[in-house]
C-alpha cells in the first residue's frame, strides 16, 4: 500500500529538476490557476475540508476549518493576512527546507491560492534565518512569479491582487510559534502572544491573519487539481492525504520522502530507509515527531501507522513526522538531555514556568546522564515537567517536558541504573 | 453583564471583565505579579492561574481570560494550589534569598506571596543565576539577579511615559531587563518604575539601604513641586522625612508621581532656616525672636506693607498673612512672584475646566505656552492618553519633546489670532476640544485670544489654564493678586513686606522697603531679606492646597520643624501682636474656621466651582513664548537643596556636556 510514484505531490522533492519557473510549469505547477481561483473561495475551502487535510505544522489542525475562521469580508478596512511558516527549527525536521530548495513554486502558487480563498491581501513568508540558500531561492522564485504576472496586480489573470513577501527570521526557534512569528514580522522581540485574541481575529499588525505551515499551503494546489477524493484516498480516516516523512538517525539511509499518511513505522523505514542500522532488534527507541514529542520505545514504534492518531496511540505524536531513530548504541539519557539543552536556549524567557522550568529540567538531566542524582530526584524531575506542561504561554513549555516525561515512562530502569553504579563508584572511592 | 461563578459564588460582572476582576468581584484574592490595573495585560509571570470550566483541562491565567456567560471558575481547588505552588517554586529558583539586605523587604509581592502560597521549602540543588547590574540613573537602584521578568517597568515606560527606555534582552533564562544602552532613565517619571517592580530589582537609590518600612510613620500629605495636587504619603522616621510615595487618586496623579515630587525631600533636611537672623550693617546675624519682632515692629509699617506669597506656601499662613496685612489697613497681596498679571475676576478663566480626568476624553488639544512634561509631568501623562486615543494636540511654543505625536504651530503667540485652517477645523469639529493655557503663554497675553476659541460644548468645558505653582489657585481665592501684578506693590513701596517663602520674586524692586521673610529654605528670599523668621516647610504642618484644577486637598503634618522654625502661622499670630493688631485667631482651628467663613470652598476637599467663564476681552497676544522653566530638577527652593535633584539636574540634564567637556 505505499504510494505510487504518480500520486506524488513533491515531483521534484531530490532537486533532480531544476527548481525554476519554467521547470516548474512544467511539472504542473502554475497550470491555469486563474480557473482554480475562478472556482470561488467558498468552494476552495470546501474542497480543502473534503480533502481532509490536516495542519503539517505538528499540531494537526484541519486546514479547511482554519481558512473558515478568517473574516468573509473586511467590516472596518483591515485587510486579512496570510502568514507561511517557514521557520522549520524543529530538531530532526527537514522537509520545508526541501520543498522550498527544490519545489519553490508549489509554495508561492498554494500561497496565491490559500490567500485568495481566506481573502488575504498578502502573504508573508518567514523564512528560518540559517536557510540562506533556501532564502535566496525563495527571493527569485518570488521575482519569477512576479515577472510572469502570476503575483502582483491581477495576479494570475484571476484579477485577484495579491502580494507575497519573503521575510528572513534571526534564527530563534520560538519565532516558529504563530504568535511570536507575528510579532517577529511586525519587528517585535519574539515571543508568544497571550491568546485570545486568536490570530484569525486580530494577528498581523492587528490584522485577521492565518499562520500556515509551508507543506500544508504546498499541497493546496494539488490538491485542488487533482480533488479532494483524491487525497483523501490515502490514510486512515481523520489522518488523510500524503505527507512528508523525515527519517534521520540510525537507519541505512537517511532520507525525506513523501508517502501515505498511516504508513506503519516499519515499512516506512523497510522500504525507504534500507532498515535500521544493524538490524530491526538493534533499534532502541524512535522520537516520532520532531524533538518535541515523548519517544517510543521499539517495540511499540515497528507497527505503529505514522498518523496523528496512531503515535498519539504510542503516547507520542505525529508532530512534523521527523523521526529520530535511534539504535541501541545510543546514549539515551543524553540525547533527551541535548534535547533539553535545545529548549533551554530556546525559551523566550516570557513567562515564568519555562523560563526557569526549562533551565532546571536541563541541569537535572546531565546530573542523570552521569549518574550524580539520587532516585528521589527522578520522581521530582517528573513533578517539575508537569509544572512547566500546560502552565505557560505558548507550548514550547510542553515541547520541553514531553520528551523528559517520555524518557522517565520507558527508560526509568536505565537512570537509575546509573545513579547506583555512580553511587557504587563513589562509595568504592571512599 | 455575564454571570459566573467563583468557588461556587454566583455573582454577575461587568461586560469585559477578566476572570481575575470577576474572582476579585467574588473577593477572591488572586495572586499576581506582572498584572497591573493601569498597564497592558503581558501574562507572563503565571502566577494568576485559576481553574476555568469550559475550557481545557489545565489552569488558566485569570489576568488574560474574559470572563463569559456561565464560567465555573475555581480559586480553590487542588489544581490551583499546585500551579500556584509550581510558578511559585520556579519564580524562587533563580532569585537569591538576600531579604535581609534588600531594600524591597517588607513590602515586597514576592515575599508576601511566597508565604502565602508557596511551598515551605525549594528542591532545586542547582548553582543560581547572577545578572549584572544595570545603570539606570541617580533615581533607580538595579539589583538585576532579583528581577523576576514581570516586565511593569517595561510596559510602564512604553505605555505610561511614553519613552522606550526601559527593554528586555536575550532570551530564555538569560533575559535581561537593561536600559537601552544602559543610559540613566531620563523621563520625569522614571521612579515609578521602583513602585511597579513586585521585587527588589528597582528600589530607590537615594533611599538605598536608609529605613524599613515598618518603622515609618506613614502621613497623607500632598505634593507641592508643582500644581497638579499630586496626593502622596510621607514616610517619616524620627524627625526625618525619609521618603515620598503616591498615593492612588484617579481624578489627580492615578498613582503616579513625578520624580520631582518624589525625590526632592531630601532637600527638607539641608540649607534650612532653623534660626531667627537679622540684618545689622549689611549682614545677617543670628538674633532671638523677640529681638527679630522689635525690628519689624520699629519699621513702624502702618497701612504701608504688603504679602507675597511663594509657590509652596499652604492657604492658612496665605490667609493668616492676609488677615495681619488687613488688620494693619493694607490689601497688598500678591503670589505671582514673577510678574505676570492676567486678571482673576472671575477664577474659571484661570482655572484647570475640563479637569485631570476629563482631559483624557478630550479629542482636539491646542496647548499653548506649556512645556507640560516639565510643568505638569502628570498631565501629560494624560494628554498622552487622550492622544492614543486619537486626539489631535498641537502646540503654541518652542518645540519640546512630546510624548505623543504633536504639531508645533510656532513660538509667536500671535498665531492665536489667525490659527491656520486645519487647527481651527480640529476644534471647531471635535466633540471635546480644548486649550490649555500654560504660564509662558499668560506672560503673553494670550488669555482673551484663548477664551475666545470655541471649546465649549454641552457639559464640557475645554478651557484649561495649567498652572506651576502649588500655591497658585489658593492664592488667587484668598485674594493674592494686584491688579497690575507685584509691579502694582514695587511701586507703592511699602514700608514692610512679608515674603512668605518667596523665592522666585525679584528683590531689587524692593530696595527701600523692610523685607521680612517667612520660609524655610535658605533660598533667594532669605538672601535678600533684612529679618528672617524660620517657618515650616509643607511637610511639617497641616494645611489646605488648591491644584490647578481648583481641586481642595487637605496635607498633614509629618514632622515637627527643625530647631526654633515655627509653624507660620504661630509666627504672624505673634507678629500681629508686635505690631499690635488683631487678627481674630489663636489656634489653628481658629484660623481654618475663619478662612472656611470667608472662602467657604475651602472647607470641602473636592472641586471647587468657579461658575461661567467670562466673555473674552479684547487683549492682544503677542511676542515669542518662552517656557520659564530652564530646569525640571530645580524649580523650587526645597529641590534646589536636594542633593538627589541636583545630581539628576547635573546628571539628567547636563550630563551631555559634562561628558563633552570631558572629551
Amino acid at each position: 500500500m505505499s504510494l505510487a510514484d504518480k500520486d506524488r505531490i513533491f515531483t521534484n522533492l531530490y532537486g533532480f529538476q531544476d527548481w525554476g519557473l519554467k521547470a516548474a510549469q512544467h511539472r504542473g505547477d502554475w497550470d491555469d490557476t486563474r480557473s482554480l481561483m475562478a472556482r470561488g473561495q467558498d468552494a476552495i475551502i470546501d474542497e480543502i475540508k473534503a480533502s481532509g487535510l490536516r495542519g503539517r505544522g505538528g499540531a494537526g489542525f484541519p486546514t479547511g476549518m482554519k481558512w473558515s475562521f478568517m473574516p468573509k469580508g473586511s467590516k472596518d478596512g483591515r485587510p486579512s493576512f496570510l502568514v507561511i511558516n517557514a521557520d522549520e527549527s524543529e530538531p530532526g525536521s527537514c522537509k520545508d527546507r526541501e520543498i522550498i530548495r527544490h519545489d519553490p513554486h508549489k509554495l508561492i502558487e498554494g500561497a496565491l491560492i490559500a490567500g485568495f480563498a481566506m481573502r488575504a491581501r498578502a502573504a508573508y513568508i518567514y523564512i528560518r534565518g540559517e536557510f540562506i540558500r533556501e532564502a535566496e531561492t525563495l527571493f527569485k522564485a518570488r521575482d519569477e512569479a512576479y515577472a510572469a504576472g502570476l503575483l502582483g496586480k491581477n495576479a494570475a489573470g484571476s484579477g485577484y491582487d495579491f502580494d507575497v513577501f519573503v521575510h528572513r527570521g534571526a534564527g530563534a526557534y520560538i519565532c516558529g510559534e504563530e504568535t511570536a512569528m507575528i510579532e517577529s514580522l511586525e519587528g517585535k522581540k519574539g515571543q508568544p502572544r497571550l491568546k485570545p485574541p486568536f490570530p484569525a481575529g486580530a494577528g498581523l499588525y492587528g490584522c485577521p491573519t492565518t499562520v500556515n505551515n509551508v507543506e500544508s499551503i504546498a499541497v493546496v494546489p494539488t490538491i485542488l487539481r487533482r480533488g479532494a477524493s483524491w487525497f483523501s484516498s490515502f490514510g486512515r480516516e481523520n489522518n488523510k492525504g500524503t505527507k512528508l516523512f523525515q527519517i534521520s538517525g540510525h537507519v541505512n539511509r537517511p532520507c525525506v520522502v513523501e508517502e501515505a499518511m498511516s504508513i506503519p513505522f516499519g515499512e516506512l523505514i523497510e522500504k525507504h530507509c534500507g532498515g535500521i542500522r544493524g538490524g530491526r532488534d538493534n533499534l532502541l527507541a524512535v522520537i516520532p515527531g520532531g524533538s518535541s514529542v515523548p519517544l517510543v520505545p521499539a517495540d511499540q514504534i515497528w507497527d505503529a501507522p505514522m498518523d496523528f492518531d496512531g503515535l498519539k496511540e504510542v503516547g507520542s505524536g505525529l508532530g512534523t513526522a521527523a523521526a529520530i531513530v535511534m539504535d541501541k548504541s545510543t546514549d539515551v539519557v543524553r540525547a533527551i538531555s541535548r534535547i533539553s539543552y535545545f529548549y533551554k536556549h530556546e525559551s523566550c524567557g516570557q513567562c515564568t514556568p519555562c523560563r526557569e522550568g526549562v533551565g532546571w529540567m536541563w541541569r537535572v538531566m546531565e546530573r542523570l546522564r552521569t549518574g550524580d542524582a539520587h532516585v528521589d530526584e527522578i520522581d521530582m524531575l517528573q513533578q517539575v515537567t508537569k509544572q512547566v506542561e500546560g502552565h505557560t504561554i505558548c507550548a514550547l513549555g510542553d515541547a520541553a517536558a514531553w520528551p523528559i516525561q517520555g524518557l522517565i515512562k520507558h527508560f526509568r530502569p536505565e537512570l537509575e541504573r546509573r545513579i547506583a553504579e555512580a553511587g557504587n563508584m563513589a562509595e568504592a572511592a571512599e | 453583564m455575564p454571570k459566573v461563578t467563583v468557588d461556587g459564588e454566583l455573582i454577575e460582572v461587568p461586560d469585559g471583565a477578566t476572570v481575575l476582576q470577576a474572582c476579585e468581584l467574588a473577593g477572591k484574592e488572586i495572586p499576581r505579579f506582572c498584572y497591573h490595573e493601569r498597564l497592558s495585560i503581558a501574562g507572563n509571570c503565571r502566577m494568576c492561574l485559576v481553574e476555568v470550566k469550559p475550557g481545557p483541562p489545565k489552569p488558566q491565567a485569570s489576568c488574560a481570560l474574559p470572563a463569559t456567560e456561565g464560567q465555573e471558575i475555581r480559586t480553590d481547588s487542588p489544581m490551583v494550589k499546585t500551579a500556584r505552588e509550581g510558578v511559585m517554586e520556579f519564580l524562587l529558583i533563580n532569585h537569591p534569598l538576600d531579604c535581609p539586605i534588600c531594600d524591597q523587604g517588607g513590602e515586597c509581592d514576592l515575599q508576601d506571596q511566597s508565604v502565602a502560597y508557596g511551598r515551605g521549602g525549594s528542591r532545586y540543588h542547582e548553582n543560581k543565576r547572577a545578572v549584572t547590574e544595570k545603570h539606570m540613573g541617580p533615581l533607580i537602584k538595579t539589583v538585576m539577579t532579583r528581577c523576576i521578568h514581570c516586565t511593569r517597568c517595561v510596559r510602564f515606560s512604553e505605555e505610561i511615559a511614553g519613552v522606550d527606555e526601559i527593554g528586555a534582552l536575550y532570551r530564555g533564562e538569560n533575559m535581561q531587563i537593561t536600559t537601552y544602552l544602559e543610559q540613566a532613565a531620563k523621563h520625569e517619571l522614571s521612579a515609578n518604575v521602583i513602585d511597579l517592580c513586585p521585587v527588589g530589582a528597582l528600589t530607590s537609590r537615594p533611599y538605598a539601604f536608609e529605613a524599613r518600612p515598618w518603622e515609618l510613620k506613614k502621613t497623607l500629605s500632598i505634593d507641592v513641586s508643582d500644581a497638579v495636587g499630586a496626593n502622596i504619603r510621607l514616610d517619616s522616621r524620627g524627625r526625618e522625612v525619609m521618603r515620598a510615595l503616591p498615593r492612588t487618586n484617579d481624578d489627580v496623579n492615578e498613582e503616579w508621581l513625578s520624580d520631582k515630587g518624589r525625590y526632592m525631600v531630601d532637600g527638607l533636611t539641608r540649607r534650612r532656616l532653623d534660626k531667627v537672623w537679622i540684618r545689622r550693617n549689611g549682614k545677617l546675624a543670628e538674633a532671638s525672636w523677640d529681638e527679630a519682632f522689635k525690628a519689624i515692629a520699629k519699621a513702624k509699617p502702618g497701612a504701608s506693607i504688603a504679602a507675597i506669597a511663594g509657590d509652596l506656601v499652604d492657604c492658612e499662613t496665605m490667609f493668616a498673612a492676609k488677615k495681619l496685612v488687613n488688620a494693619l489697613g493694607s490689601d497688598m497681596l500678591e503670589g505671582r512672584q514673577t510678574g505676570m498679571s492676567y486678571p482673576t475676576g472671575n477664577l474659571a478663566a484661570v482655572n484647570f475646566n475640563s479637569t485631570f480626568a476629563g482631559i483624557e476624553t478630550a479629542d482636539a488639544i491646542l496647548i499653548v505656552g506649556s512645556n507640560v512634561r516639565w510643568e505638569a509631568p502628570l498631565v501629560n501623562v494624560r494628554l498622552r492618553k487622550a492622544a492614543k486615543r486619537g486626539a489631535k494636540v498641537f502646540v503654541v511654543g518652542p518645540h519640546w519633546e512630546t510624548t505623543f505625536p504633536a504639531e508645533f504651530l510656532g513660538d509667536d503667540a500671535a498665531v492665536l489670532h489667525d490659527l491656520p485652517g486645519h487647527v481651527t477645523e480640529a476644534l471647531a469639529r471635535a466633540e471635546r476640544p480644548a486649550v490649555i493655557v500654560g504660564g509662558a503663554g499668560l506672560a503673553k497675553g494670550v488669555l482673551d485670544a484663548a477664551l475666545a476659541l470655541p471649546v465649549q460644548r454641552d457639559g464640557w468645558n475645554g478651557f484649561n489654564v495649567l498652572h506651576m505653582a502649588a500655591s497658585r489657585m489658593g492664592g488667587l481665592m484668598l485674594g493674592y493678586a494686584q491688579k497690575g501684578g507685584i509691579a502694582d506693590i514695587a511701586k507703592a513701596a511699602p514700608k514692610v513686606v512679608l515674603a512668605l517663602g518667596a523665592d522666585e520674586v525679584d528683590w531689587s524692586a524692593f530696595g527701600d522697603s523692610f523685607k521680612v521673610y517667612i520660609g524655610h529654605h535658605g533660598d533667594k528670599g532669605a538672601h535678600a531679606a533684612d529679618v528672617i523668621l524660620p517657618a515650616a516647610a509643607f511637610s511639617e504642618k497641616d494645611g489646605t492646597y488648591v491644584n490647578t484644577e481648583g481641586r481642595v486637598q487637605f496635607a498633614e503634618k509629618a514632622v515637627f520643624a527643625p530647631g526654633d522654625a515655627r509653624e507660620d502661622w504661630t509666627i504672624l499670630r505673634a507678629l500681629a501682636d508686635a505690631l499690635g493688631v488683631n487678627v481674630g485667631f489663636d489656634s489653628f482651628a481658629e484660623l481654618q474656621s475663619a478662612m472656611i467663613a470667608e472662602v467657604p470652598v475651602l472647607g470641602v476637599e473636592g472641586l471647587a466651582d468657579y461658575g461661567k467663564l467670562p466673555k473674552a476681552g479684547k487683549g492682544k497676544a503677542s511676542g515669542a513664548i518662552a517656557y520659564p522653566i530652564k530646569d525640571f530638577y530645580l524649580t523650587n527652593p526645597i529641590a534646589r537643596a536636594s542633593v538627589t535633584m541636583q545630581q539628576c539636574s547635573a546628571e539628567l540634564l547636563h550630563g551631555d556636556e559634562v561628558r563633552e567637556a570631558a572629551e
